[in-house]
């Protein structure tokens, strides 16, 4: 074949761009987006992976070709030609990575803008109504394991472990300076989340949360660092104790996600996962409702899933099923271990 | 006559009339000589590879299946804990010491480093703390991950854990002890014909990493004093329960710890810039460009170190200001990548273990940085922080990054080390498993992440199943592919063929010396006849077989219209005797 060479490397250009552009959208790789905000991020993770697939295929490429076509023929004992550089060449290698990285940050800020990232509430500025609100935490009261940490009662030198914030996610820009439609409160512990619903005193070991409504969680530790993790939400937020952390979410698709810790908490921290369950806002409130009958009064309830009280089996009985292990299996590990 | 041949003719009085051969037993001895230092890294570093991987493939034992049936979930934290310590402190960071050690006086026409004692208690502070890390096996070891975050690390397994901050803060002092020397020689101890911009770009490398670790490191150890304080005497620098504060540890672990990836990776650029020339036999392309990327990764990497903490609570203009930093250094990163593989461009490649394992490491440690960039997008990094995904990012730089560099180190320099020659073929087959092996444990891990299985998990939801057993099934295959190298080494060091001063015929000057080199490396000062990368331009006639113009291949050309080719440019003209001086 007689094709030159600029219009070739036209061709495989123009190819290599479908093909990324292609792969960049029907990766397949994510799990459902269960809000607007997953879907951004999916966006640009799909921005991302078109940039990374042409860049893949150019460097592999290169490499696959050189090594057949510039490989040392038997025999052939000189040199390559001396050449030492290409100024023109090697500023546009550097020019056109820094367009592009400066596009994904550009990109990159804009979706965590509308994420809620820059909400002056979540951010950093002081705001003593959702402190308040946390400090009342039903379950961080009863299953505290720090000696010096009864919520409810701080001594009134020691501040209370509740009283500094970090920065997580706050409200979108559309919803800002407006109070969340559902707050709940979330305390990590090894090894589960307790979710407590300060306006119902319902306290649960599953997250509930009624779709399409915005839902802030003020997210807290009992013990060691944990991190709330919804691969559906794309959204993770570390718990730490002593700190309060908010993050507001609006979850559009009915349905049950995992929820999973994912800050290393401990030898169960594999086990550390629950679910989040969204529904339609008729069945949320209905599930409230069937909580508040059965659990009143609610401290009852809180004790009873407090796992300080349970023997490690027990507690982690209901999550080991889950994993496809039995409570034996679990015993045996126990004592082989002790 | 060819370059090397030009080089060494230059150099013929400064060498020594025999190869300074070792004693088996002198290995073992608290030697001053650098190539003895050197070994001593490399050896002791490659054993504790050995048991990093054996801990590793432990755990992938265990993450065969989704339950915790192998080990106990507790002992899991464990393993997990001393193969991130052993394979980072033990093993890729002695192996970098290592080849600085033997290389650097070797290329700058030294007789040995700076300070040749503190050289040597650097090194023999390493095999102590390395047996004392392994100790914590017999308490219980750490089980906080390699990263200790408090107040997790203050609580589990306290005695392991301040075993742990020990032997940590015994390599950190070696490992300063070690840059000190490396920055002072490369400074100082240059052949007086050797500027800075004909140094070769492994010493430019070391420069970099040098600077990183003088910097870093004591932050890591003011930050590890005060957890063991927190451990043993019951203060409350990190402690929440006692008012202190768990986040001001992690930003200053990862002042180090970011800082310690480009510790271990840089290096090994420095490794590919070397090795890529000599067997592509094409000088290197944007010698300055690759050597003043090094410097600025090695700025960048110093102010990122908050990228690791988006979901820790970091306000919402710093995460924007870590997100841009970070996505900065792709650009140097890149420049060097493009770099290497313009050298690679139209040269006459010799397809060798060597060769083969620098190409890997380019092909995979590209797809760390890819990956890199993508946790950098605040965003993204909320979603795939803490998982599998990062596992699989971490170990294509990593491992991809620096042990296929290391690879690449071990069967180009075997020859100048030992003074005999590696079995070729088994290299091969070395590489190709490694290669397979590698990806086939690793790139599984990036899909794990996104779907939502988190890091450092003894037991997984049943979804993830498959994917895991795949990459249990590639972490044998990697187990399996040491064995090829293993016994090609010591096979080859007690009865491999004679290596001759300059199997590669290359120009640096550690090639100019016997294998193994002299005791005092060089008789007189060695003298830098031609750059260390000035492949194809001896006897134009008949070494370089490029015409210079060519209608149908103009890349194969030297002349004008070669797709590589700038406007004639003085500097880098085709023959030493065309070129005029710069400025
Ligand atoms: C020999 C092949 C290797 C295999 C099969 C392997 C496998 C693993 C596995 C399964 C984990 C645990 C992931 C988790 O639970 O979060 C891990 C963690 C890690 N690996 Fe490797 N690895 C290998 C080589 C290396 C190398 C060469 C390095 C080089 C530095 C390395 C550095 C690390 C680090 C830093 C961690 C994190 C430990 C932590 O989270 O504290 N690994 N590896
Ligand atoms: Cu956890
Ligand atoms: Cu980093």
């Amino acid at each position: 074949m007689n094709i030159p060479n600029t219009i070739l490397a036209m061709l495989v250009g123009i190819l290599l761009t479908l093909v990324s552009l292609w792969y960049g959208q029907n990766h397949g790789l994510l799990p459902v987006a269960a809000s607007d905000e997953a879907a951004q991020v999916d966006g640009l993770f799909n921005t991302m992976m078109t940039v990374a697939t042409g860049l893949f295929i150019i460097v592999q490429g290169t490499l696959v070709i050189a090594a057949i076509r510039f490989r040392k023929r038997k025999g052939d004992n000189t040199d390559g030609p001396p050449v030492h550089g290409n100024v023109p060449l090697e500023i546009l290698w550097t020019a056109l990575p820094a367009v592009v990285v400066a596009w994904i940050s550009i990109y990159s800020f804009e979706v965590y803008n509308a994420m809620g990232g820059f909400d002056p509430m979540a951010a950093g500025d002081s705001h003593a109504a959702h402190m308040s609100a946390s400090s009342k935490m039903r379950g961080a009261a009863i299953a505290a394991p720090l000696p010096a940490a009864d919520a409810e009662n701080p001594p009134a030198s020691a501040p209370s472990p509740n009283n500094l914030i970090a920065v997580g996610v706050g409200a979108s820009p559309a919803n800002r300076g407006q109070n969340a439609d559902v707050s709940v409160n979330v305390t990590g512990l090894q090894y589960a989340w307790i979710f407590n619903y300060p306006d119902s005193n319902v306290s649960s070991g599953e997250l509930h949360l009624p779709a399409g409504k915005e839902a802030q969680l003020n997210i807290s530790a009992m013990d060691v660092l944990h991190a709330i993790w919804i691969p559906e939400l794309r959204l993770k937020q570390d718990a730490i104790p002593g700190r309060t952390v908010e993050l507001r979410f609006t979850p559009r698709r009915v349905g049950e996600y995992p929820l999973r810790c994912a800050e290393l908490c401990g030898s169960y921290h594999g086990s550390m996962a629950t679910k989040l369950i969204v529904q339609t806002p008729e069945d949320y409130a209905s599930w409230l409702q069937s909580q508040q009958v059965a659990s009143n009064p609610s401290l009852e309830k809180a004790v009873a899933v407090n796992p300080g009280n349970l023997s490690d089996s027990d507690f982690l009985a209901p999550y080991t099923t889950e994993m496809g292990m039995n409570p034996e299996t679990l015993h045996q590990i126990h004592h082989t271990h002790h | 006559m060819t370059q090397a041949e030009l080089q060494a003719t230059a150099n013929t009085p400064t060498h020594s009339p025999e190869p300074g051969q070792r004693k088996w037993w002198e290995y073992f001895t608290f030697n001053t000589d650098h190539k003895v230092i050197g070994i001593q890294y490399l050896v002791t570093g490659f054993f504790f590879y050995l048991i990093g991987g054996v801990l590793a493939s432990a755990m992938r034992t265990e993450l065969a299946t989704p339950a915790p049936d192998f080990v106990t979930p507790e002992l899991y934290n464990g393993i997990m804990t001393l193969h991130g310590t052993i394979m980072i402190f033990m093993w890729i960071i002695p192996a970098g010491a290592g080849f600085a050690n033997f290389l650097i006086p070797l290329m700058i026409g030294a007789r040995d480093m700076a300070f040749p004692r503190l050289n040597a208690v650097a090194f023999w502070i390493v095999p102590p703390a390395g047996i004392l890390l392994l100790t914590s096996f017999f308490v219980k070891p750490p089980e906080a991950g390699w990263t200790s975050y408090p107040p997790l690390s203050e609580t589990a397994s306290k005695a392991g854990e301040f075993i742990w901050i020990l032997s940590v803060l015994l390599f950190g002092t070696a490992s300063i002890l070690g840059a000190i020397n490396f920055l002072i020689t490369i400074l100082k101890m240059r052949i007086p014909s050797m500027g800075f911009n004909q140094m070769p770009l492994f010493c430019w490398a070391m420069l970099a990493t040098s600077g990183l670790i003088l910097i870093g490191t004591p932050v890591l150890a003011g930050a590890l004093i005060l957890l063991a304080f927190d451990i043993v005497a019951g203060t409350a620098f990190f402690n929440p329960t006692g008012g202190g504060d768990p986040i001001v540890y992690q930003h200053m672990f990862w002042f180090y710890s970011h800082p310690a990836v480009y510790i271990m990776v840089l290096p090994f650029f420095g490794v590919a810039s070397e090795v890529i020339p000599v067997h592509s036999r094409k000088p290197i392309f944007g010698y300055r460009a690759i050597a003043y990327s090094s410097l600025a990764i090695s700025f960048l990497g110093l102010i990122v170190w908050a990228h690791h903490m988006f979901t820790s609570g970091t306000p919402a203009w710093l995460r924007m200001f870590f997100m841009i930093a970070t996505m900065v250094i792709a650009v140097p990163t890149g420049i060097k990548v493009f770099s290497w593989l313009a050298t690679m461009w139209g040269g006459k490649i010799r397809l060798n273990s060597t060769m083969l394992f620098a190409m890997g490491f380019i092909s995979t440690f590209v797809v760390g940085g890819l990956t890199g960039v993508m946790v950098a997008s605040v965003p993204f990094d909320l979603h795939v922080h803490d998982t599998y995904f990062v596992v699989a990012h971490l170990h294509y730089v990593l491992f991809g990054g620096s042990v296929f560099g290391i690879y690449a180190a071990i069967y180009h320099w075997f020859p100048k080390m030992t003074g005999r020659m590696l079995n070729e073929p088994w290299g091969i087959v070395h590489f190709v498993l490694t290669y397979v092996g590698f990806n086939l444990t690793f790139l599984p891990m990036h899909e794990l992440g996104l779907l939502g299985m988190p890091r450092r998990v003894a037991m997984y939801d049943p979804q993830f199943a498959h994917i895991n057993l795949i990459c249990t099934i590639g972490s044998y295959l990697l187990a399996v592919s040491t064995i090829p190298f293993l016994v090609n080494a010591i096979w080859s060091w007690v009865a491999g063929p004679k290596a001759g001063d300059n199997p590669w015929q290359a120009l640096t000057l550690e090639w100019m010396t016997t294998s193994p080199p002299a005791i005092e490396n060089f008789e007189i000062l060695p003298v830098l006849d031609i750059g260390p990368y000035d492949y194809g331009m001896g006897d134009r006639s008949t070494e370089v077989d490029v015409p210079f113009s060519e209608a149908k291949e103009p890349v194969l050309s030297a002349g004008p219209s070669s797709v590589l080719r700038a406007d004639p440019d003085p500097s880098v003209a085709v023959n030493p005797s065309d070129r005029q001086p710069e400025e």
